[in-house]
């Protein structure tokens, strides 16, 4: 497996050095005085969820990030110089998020701060950033960097967010499941990135959101809400997030049982870190859901997926191989994964040396545009928008057969674009 | 969910009525109780019938042992002064919440329920434990009126409730009593967790929520009376859930809260409280 990684790593060198083309690699070849080539390790700051509600993501996301820096390490670090990632709680918490990156960019003098995906935290931390001028590389789903809401500093290159996979996804399940929705989403900006988004497209096939059910984040019983459903709804839509995620499919299958029940597409949000196989979930199997990355190992899976999975330490159910009933995040947290090679390719084309050329970094990963699948992206090929900051990947559509996820459909690039609504090359730093 | 609530309520109302002490710390021994019944039924051997019970058995009587201990160590040192108790509290709060997440971790683990078995209504089906959870916390609110209206034990709570000084010179040893109504509270509260931790699962943050409720719920009734706390539990539980089928569940919460705020200034003893 080694060997395999080493080989793929010159084929990934020379394609972003090609990206970096312009005067980013004149500017960061100029000699320095101050700025000797140092054989300090490169710090990068990971805002985590390592507790409150975002913990089991927390978890995997550590676990990723860790794998991917022993892959970077063992490949020659960044610009030949070793990685060291800090890892700081923040509990899940927006004014936490904001001190772990204060504490992150002066205390520890960080180059640069990556890992956070709760949206309402990413929003409260993002400004902080913005103010101490440090790459803010956030794995949050959100809208809320293409919408143009951040700043300069923050990118999201690891991750589609959530306008762009459900706005690709949508067709497909207009024309396969069904043209009355009902949606099921947290009461808070990622959900209504889910209601705003998939309601427009849903509008654009020709199909009817018939009700939208907001659920606050902090519920613990959702019995109450599901009588809400409308009888003619052919579609139910749901994503849900938080500890109670297990309660609320539970709950889910109490309320249909063996009845009839309207087709389900949910988000695998709602099931990440849950076996799906745990007792009251067998109303799921014939359902589809998104994932980001497909949790079980699919036929086709590429060399990059396998040495990607093996690497973190999942099992091909998407469970950790030391723990069979410790399921993986695994449709999000190759985005931590991602992340870090962007960080690495960032910072070779900007002759990274120091704090200094902080700037230099961002305007590296602007730059950026195809992202080939590789060990870089196992989860596929990209496409990055150095104007809104944001990347587009493929999307998975997988169906419950016999307690696995089968992929059924995979969205082009080109289907989860849209048009920009910001340019953040154009703001000052 | 008003059945448990009331529980959880009841706890909290005792602990106030008896001892006058604002228990803060009243969510997280909820939360300990769940966490508890988590380990528990994950090191009973057998069907989760067996872990069930013994969880049901051992959890209240654990949780009950902590709050003894910490009436003992702390709030007795106190004297039982209202306001320093409210401190009190609030720090045994972080620590049970703090020693939960580093003994127990940060994620939301399920406890199996004893039994799997819904009802199928033509329209929709409901989940048959969760009739249960109802019938088993009538029971146990009946036994706890019983306990406290027709035993020993409970004449003498009632006694110490109404004058500590007297009850003292009737050799009632109050400070026993204490301890013993702090950790009835508790494992009052601890059973409301058992019961509902198949349904939801058991989390370090858990014990938020029921707080918050449980002094609505007391604040409606009226601290101290039991038995406007059970009315009070059954009003918000039912009015919670009706409200929040036909309209939006914010609704619910702000008309409780209103509720609340009406009741402090029209009626600041509560529905059922006696006036000082």
């Amino acid at each position: 497996m080694t060997t395999k990684l080493i080989g793929t790593s010159p084929n990934r060198r020379s394609v972003l050095t090609g990206m970096a083309a312009g005067g980013l690699l004149a500017s960061g070849a100029l000699p320095r005085f101050a700025q000797a080539q140092s054989s300090a390790p490169i710090k990068l700051g990971f805002q985590l969820h390592r507790t409150g509600i975002g913990a089991s993501y927390g978890r995997w996301y550590e676990r990723t990030a860790q794998a991917a820096l022993k892959l970077l390490n063992e490949g020659g670090g960044i610009n030949g110089r070793p990685v060291e990632i800090i890892f700081e709680d923040d509990g899940t918490d927006p004014r936490r998020g904001a001190e772990v990156v204060e504490k992150l960019a002066s205390q520890a003098g960080v180059d640069a701060i990556f890992g956070p995906l709760f949206s309402h935290v990413v929003i409260g931390s993002a400004p902080r950033a913005g103010e101490l001028k440090v790459p803010y590389l956030v794995c949050s789903e959100g809208y809320h960097v293409a919408s143009g809401m951040l700043n300069r500093w923050t990118l999201q290159p690891g991750i589609t967010d959530v306008r762009a996979q459900v706005s690709s996804m949508a067709p497909w399940v207009m024309n396969n499941l069904g043209k009355k929705v009902t949606m099921v989403f947290p009461d808070y900006a990622f959900g209504y990135d889910h209601r705003d988004f998939f309601t427009a497209a849903v509008e654009a096939q020709g199909g009817q959101v018939v009700a939208q059910l907001a659920i606050p984040p902090t519920e613990t019983s959702f019995t109450r809400y599901l009588p809400q459903i409308p009888a003619e709804t052919e579609v139910l839509y749901h994503v849900m997030v938080g500890p109670a995620v297990l309660t609320f499919v539970k709950e889910l299958g109490e309320f249909y049982g063996t009845g009839p029940r309207p087709e389900i597409f949910g988000f695998i949000d709602s099931l990440e870190a849950v076996n799906i196989a745990s007792p009251g979930l067998e109303f799921l199997e014939g359902t589809h859901f998104w994932e980001g990355h497909c949790r079980t190992q699919q036929a086709d899976a590429s060399e990059f997926e396998i040495a990607y999975r093996a690497a973190v330490g999942v099992d091909a159910d998407g469970a950790s191989v030391s723990d069979a009933k410790d399921v993986a995040t695994y449709a999000h947290m190759f985005s931590t994964w991602e992340t870090l090679f962007i960080l690495k390719a960032g910072m070779e084309a900007a002759g990274y040396q120091g704090p200094a050329d902080r700037q230099k970094l961002v305007e590296a990963i602007e730059a950026m545009t195809a992202m080939p699948a590789s060990m870089a992206h196992p989860q596929g090929d990209k496409m990055f928008n150095g104007k809104t900051h944001q990347v587009f990947g493929h999307q998975n559509i997988s169906k419950v057969e016999g307690g696995k996820l089968l992929r059924v459909h995979k969205t082009t690039l080109e289907d989860s674009m849209y048009e920009d609504a910001v340019d953040y090359t154009t703001m000052s730093f | 969910m008003a059945a448990v609530l009331a529980l959880t309520a009841v706890g909290l109302s005792l602990v106030f009525g008896v001892m006058r002490v604002v228990n803060v710390a009243h969510g997280e021994f909820f939360m300990l109780g769940a966490v508890a019944a988590w380990f528990v039924t994950a090191f009973t051997p057998g069907p989760p019938v067996v872990g069930f019970v013994a969880a049901l058995v051992l959890c209240p009587l654990l949780v009950g042992g902590v709050a003894a201990l910490a009436d003992r160590l702390v709030l007795k040192r106190l004297n039982y002064d209202p306001e320093a108790t409210i401190v009190a509290t609030i720090g045994l709060l972080y620590i049970l919440q703090q020693a939960a997440l580093s003994l127990y971790g940060p994620d939301a683990r399920p406890v199996p329920a004893p039994f799997e078995w819904r009802i199928q209504l033509p329209w929709f089906g409901y989940s048959g434990y969760k009739l249960f959870v109802v019938a088993a916390a009538c029971v146990i609110l009946l036994a706890v009126w019983l306990f406290m209206t027709r035993s020993r034990a409970g004449l003498v709570m009632r006694a110490t409730q109404i004058d500590r000084d007297t009850a003292r010179a009737f050799g009632i040893n109050v400070d026993r009593v204490y301890a013993g109504v702090f950790a009835l509270g508790a494992g009052l509260a601890a059973i409301a967790a058992v019961l509902i931790v198949p349904i939801q699962q058991a989390h370090y943050l858990m014990g938020h929520d029921p707080l918050l409720l449980s002094f609505i719920v007391v604040i409606i009734g009226g601290l101290g009376s039991v038995r406007g706390t059970l009315v009070a539990a059954l009003l918000i539980g039912l009015s919670d859930g009706v409200i929040s089928v036909f309209y939006t569940p914010t609704l619910a919460k702000i008309l409780a809260t209103l509720f609340v705020a009406l009741v402090l200034v029209f009626r600041p003893q509560g529905l059922f409280g006696a006036k000082q």
